[in-house]
């Protein structure tokens, strides 16, 4: 018997420990990531029914990384395209994802800027829509205080 | 009745025009609770925003309360000359509503 019992438990309770709390963490990860892309297609669906909606990189979306106050976080879509009819917001984490949906029925130059709410840490979604087809950018944002009641 | 103020500023640059919003307005949720009393606040936030560039509709927003509280927004389109009348009306969900016009520097 070289090694202590007290070391023996200790390490061994540790390990055990940490293995079983491994798995919980990735699931819990896992399922928020599902739920969030979730909610975007729900909330894409809701808005627009079944049109597809794909990802775009001629969408930039300027937030702050960290947002100190999530009552308050300003969002900057600039889309770089053309005929664009209509942007909406999105935040699927935020207890009510859909935020605003602004309509240019007689063209837009292609950038639109404001403040949002969050409720907590997650990602805003941009949804474009130019030449009648749905293209959309996310963006994270970490909330420090949230901004939606509860 | 509720204060509010519209401010509204339009401006003319390499022929594109901006337009800035700022809106004093609560905008309530409707889910959020009063601390003292525990009581929800009832929901009071901005349904509908127009934009018209002198008689044609520019811009026309659907909004929830996922507005932050005193709006702001701003958005661009091209087209509209110096001294054209642009025109933002809103309308909350307790058919409060108001209109400013203001000409495009």
């Amino acid at each position: 018997m070289a090694i202590p019992r007290r070391t023996f438990l200790q390490t061994t309770l540790a390990g055990a420990v940490g293995a079983s709390l491994l798995p919980h963490v990735v699931l819990a990860e896992d399922a928020a990531a599902t739920t969030d892309a979730d909610k975007l297609k729900a909330a894409i669906s809701e808005i627009y029914g079944d049109t597809a909606a794909e990802v775009s990189d001629k969408i930039t979306i300027k937030a702050p990384e960290i947002a100190e106050n999530g009552a308050s976080v300003p969002v900057d879509v600039t889309a770089d395209l053309e005929n664009i009819e209509e942007i909406t917001l999105i935040a699927p984490s935020n207890p009510a994802p859909y935020i605003a949906k602004f309509s240019f029925p007689n063209g837009s130059a292609g950038l639109l800027s404001t403040r949002v709410k969050m409720g907590k840490t997650g990602s805003i979604t941009a949804i474009v829509k130019a030449n009648g087809k749905l293209l959309y950018a996310s963006k994270d944002v970490k909330v420090t205080i949230g901004g939606c009641g509860g | 009745m509720a204060k509010t103020k519209t401010k509204v500023r339009a401006k003319l640059k390499n022929g594109v025009t901006q337009v800035k919003v700022l809106v004093k307005h609560p905008m309530e949720t409707g889910s959020r609770k009063d601390k003292k009393t525990g009581e929800k606040i009832p929901a009071h936030y901005i349904k509908e925003v127009s934009c018209a560039l002198n008689d044609t509709v520019m811009m026309q927003a659907d909004w929830t309360g996922g507005i932050s509280k005193n709006p702001y927004f701003s958005f661009n389109f091209t087209g509209g000359a110096s001294g054209d009348k642009v025109t933002i009306t809103w309308t909350d969900n307790k058919a409060e509503t108001d209109t400013v016009e203001v000409e495009i520097k």
